[in-house]
């Protein structure tokens, strides 16, 4: 079986994000850019999965300018035996992305495509239940655990959900979105990164995959959130209630 | 105009100490180190009223060095305290228990003084008046800031008058082309570290102790730190500070150039003298630029051979990104993964002889990366390396760092420790690591690691518990050995109250002399001592001066 996974190049999530002057978006100059988190625990579990046996090959999969050659790389450096790389000048919005995996999917054939559940740069939550509806395939997000039965062909998934833990299972080929508790991606050693170095990279273009690239909606405006208050201290339990009652409008 | 004069007069009486003879200054004794005997405990003597009066140190050395509290200096009424309550206001005047318990001891938990104030001023002024009072009613008086530092430096050895200068933490300006920031002395080194994030900049030093330690106290105790190797030491990044002499005589050398040849260059006697000649005050310091990639490898090297060559091919190799070099030996490693929490191994495939973590820091990110990758690879195909992982993401690299950091947390959980902090050169650091281990062998764990990339050992020795047979075993082997390699018995820790009597192991008689005479001349009413770091015993003329100093640092192990 192969497994599919999509990443995606953002801002390092340890970065203290500044937003520009134009007010369009985020800095991205000069600021350090790395994978996703939850692609790379995507990556970490698809690699699990090839490692004990349920799967032949894991390929990456990364959209964007050409600067996406190193989230990549770095996802050959953890494991990943093939990478995909289609070139795309212009930001991508989760319905333009869906519509190209679709057309990976029908080249490549994957058992099981996983990604991550969102990204730290948009927070869309939207990538992966997309491409689950585009194929008609099932789909288990916000994965804590999944166990994968070679027999039955299935997946068992514990997504991780707001009332607590739900058991799904899934016939495969799925689609299953990664949550923060799933795993803790590994390190990219050495021996691994020169190993790297002489996987191939496959390019492609959203023309070759007859993609059409437009947006439907227009990002009009990024501000950052309005600035915490200093919190006061009261001197009595009056104008306690006088506060809560006359600025705060809770009671 | 004053303080003009009052520096140009110090240069004066410098200039004339230098030139005259020392020996009316015979009047300084010091232990014999061969006539004492070693004691298990701390030991107080009290006189009757109750006051501790001398105290022995027999735990973390081998001598009974009894060190007793002058007394020609005068204890604390309660005229002193209503005169600091009215000159700095009663919030900045404390006698709390609980909080002079705190400031009271060290971080190490090895040293308690016994001080009933504790004096926070909020400005220049009232350092001067503080210490213009004290040095007229011979108070003595221990200068503080963040209390991280770890030879006993920053906390009374008595009843001294403490002296806080947390409460001064402003940045006074910071110039953002050329890079000089100027501030005061109660900055947290972690605050000022973030402030010049948001400007685009970093400071010279970085050490595990950011978090509390201050930059007054860094200065004071020429904190070295993890980015030595990189931006050099204090001496060559403060361009200028502020310092309050014992007589309450501000010294404005607060200057932001990068030249200036007009007369001694004072400042440097400040930085590095632990507090023995005035309270710092304010800083100016030159910060370097932030540069955009930085870029963290943690290798495994099977031997100290493989480390030291490895450096060499780094030094040539990474050349100018290189920004930190360090190392820790499988003891350091196996105590920090066994009692820190939220730590990873990052080659979980086997425990290795050694642990290198090499930093680099440049404007491009491919660039760099790939100077980086093709050194490592490099170094695995010529056998230097037998294993590494490259941190992919900023996480990652705090994780690597938070390894080497965490080893003195590590081992203060792992129950009793001795430290010492050498500087030797590096082909024959971790042959004392190896000897020390052979001296200890059943008795207690050795574990080595620092700053190779600057030829500074932090070598620690772990037990369960405090005992003099190991003690015995340690001291004074570890110092003759450094003194014989003509080593630093302290690298980068300071003397304090730890290894005032081990001056000699690193420094001759004449130049610990003309050290002690520059004392004299800073100190105007005569020649006083100070306690750590001279551990003399008789006072010749009374004065309040600062027993210690060590704001910080330290914790840069």
């Amino acid at each position: 079986m192969k497994i599919m996974v999509a990443v995606k190049r953002v801002v390092d999530y340890a970065v203290k994000i500044r937003v520009r002057p134009d007010k369009n978006g985020v800095e991205t100059q000069n600021v350090k850019m790395s994978m996703n988190p939850f692609c790379e625990i995507a990556l970490e579990e698809a690699l699990k999965i090839k490692e004990s046996g349920f799967a032949k090959e894991v390929v990456a999969v990364s959209m964007g300018p050409s600067n996406c050659v190193d989230t990549l790389r770095t996802g050959l450096a953890m494991g990943a035996d093939r990478a995909i790389h289609v070139e795309a000048s212009r930001d991508l919005v989760p319905l333009t992305v869906a519509k190209l995996l679709k057309k990976l999917v029908e080249v490549e054939n994957p058992g099981l495509l996983i990604l991550g559940k969102q990204a730290i740069d948009d927070d869309c939550n939207q990538t992966g239940q997309m491409i689950a509806g585009l194929l008609g395939w099932p789909q288990g997000t916000f994965a804590s655990k999944v166990v994968l039965d070679k027999e039955k062909h299935t997946a068992s998934v514990d997504r991780e959900v707001d009332g607590g833990l739900e058991t799904l299972c899934l016939d495969l080929p799925a689609v299953i979105t990664t949550d923060l508790r799933l795993n803790q991606p590994r390190y990219a050693t050495l021996p691994n990164i020169m190993k790297a170095k002489s996987k191939p990279i496959k390019k492609y273009t959203p023309e070759e995959l007859n993609v059409e690239i437009k947006s439907d909606f227009e990002v009009v405006q990024v501000t950052e959130p309005p600035k915490r208050k200093a919190g006061v201290i009261l001197s009595s339990v009056d104008e306690l209630i006088d506060k809560l009652k006359n600025e705060a409008h809770v009671i | 105009m004053e303080k003009w004069r009052a520096t140009s007069n110090l240069r004066r009486s410098l200039k004339s100490i230098l030139n005259r003879q020392l020996s009316s200054v015979s009047e300084f004794r010091y232990l014999n180190e061969k006539s004492c005997q070693p004691i298990f405990n701390l030991i107080r003597d009290y006189n009757s009223v109750g006051e501790v009066n001398a105290i022995r140190y027999g735990c973390f050395s081998s001598m009974s060095t009894v060190v007793q509290r002058n007394p020609s200096f005068s204890t604390l009424n309660s005229d002193d305290i209503s005169y600091f309550k009215q000159l700095l206001g009663e919030k900045s005047v404390i006698q709390d228990e609980d909080r002079l318990e705190t400031v009271n001891t060290d971080w190490m938990h090895k040293y308690k003084g016994s001080s009933k104030l504790l004096l926070q001023p909020r400005n220049t002024e009232e350092v001067s008046q503080i210490l213009k009072y004290c040095n007229s009613r011979c108070l003595a008086v221990v200068p503080q800031g963040g209390n991280t530092g770890l030879v006993g430096g920053s906390v009374p050895v008595f009843d001294e008058v403490i002296v806080n200068v947390g409460s001064m933490n402003n940045i006074i300006s910071f110039d953002k082309v050329s890079g000089i920031l100027v501030c005061e002395a109660g900055c947290i080194l972690e605050n000022l570290i973030s402030f010049l994030d948001n400007q685009g900049f970093i400071m010279p030093l970085d050490l595990g102790a950011k978090g509390s330690c201050q930059i007054g106290g860094n200065v004071s105790t020429n904190a070295g730190g993890l980015r030595l190797v990189r931006y050099g030491s204090l001496h060559g990044n403060v361009l200028g500070l502020e310092a309050v002499l014992a007589n309450g005589d501000v010294l404005d050398m607060l200057g932001t150039l990068r030249k200036d040849n007009t007369g001694y260059d004072l400042k440097h006697l400040f930085i590095g003298s632990e507090g023995s000649l005035g309270i710092v005050t304010k800083v100016s310091i030159l910060t370097p630029p932030k540069l955009s990639s930085v870029n963290i490898a943690f290798l495994a090297c099977r031997d100290y051979s493989s480390c030291q060559k490895l450096l060499m091919e780094a030094k040539r190799k990474l050349g100018e990104i290189l920004s930190a070099f360090e190392f820790l030996d499988i003891q350091a490693m196996d105590l920090v993964l066994n009692h820190l929490d939220g730590v990873r191994n990052p080659l979980p495939a086997s425990m290795h002889n050694f642990y290198v973590l090499i930093e680099t820091t440049g404007s491009d990110e491919s660039y760099d990366r790939e100077k980086l990758e093709a050194f490592l690879l490099s170094s695995m195909e010529g056998g230097l390396i037998s294993d590494g992982v490259l941190a992919q993401d900023i996480n990652q690299a705090s994780s690597f760092w938070r390894i080497r950091e965490g080893v003195p947390e590590a081992l203060m959980k792992a129950g009793a420790v001795y430290k010492y902090d050498l500087s030797l050169p590096v082909e024959k650091m971790y042959d004392l690591v190896d000897d020390m281990r052979t001296r200890l062998s059943d008795l207690a764990r050795v574990v080595g690691y620092g700053h190779l990339g600057d030829g500074n050992l932090h070598l620690n020795v772990s037990s369960s518990q405090y005992d003099d047979k190991i003690l015995e075993q340690i001291e004074p082997y570890i110092y003759e050995w450094t003194s014989k390699h003509r080593g630093s018995i302290s690298a980068e820790h300071g003397l304090g109250l730890m290894k005032a009597n081990k001056i000699y192991y690193s420094k001759s008689p004449e130049t610990v002399k003309t050290m002690r005479s520059i004392k004299g001349c800073l100190t105007p009413m005569g020649y006083s001592t100070r306690i750590k770091f001279f551990r003399t015993l008789s006072i010749h003329r009374a004065w309040c001066m600062t027993v210690e100093y060590s704001f910080s640092h330290i914790q840069c192990q």
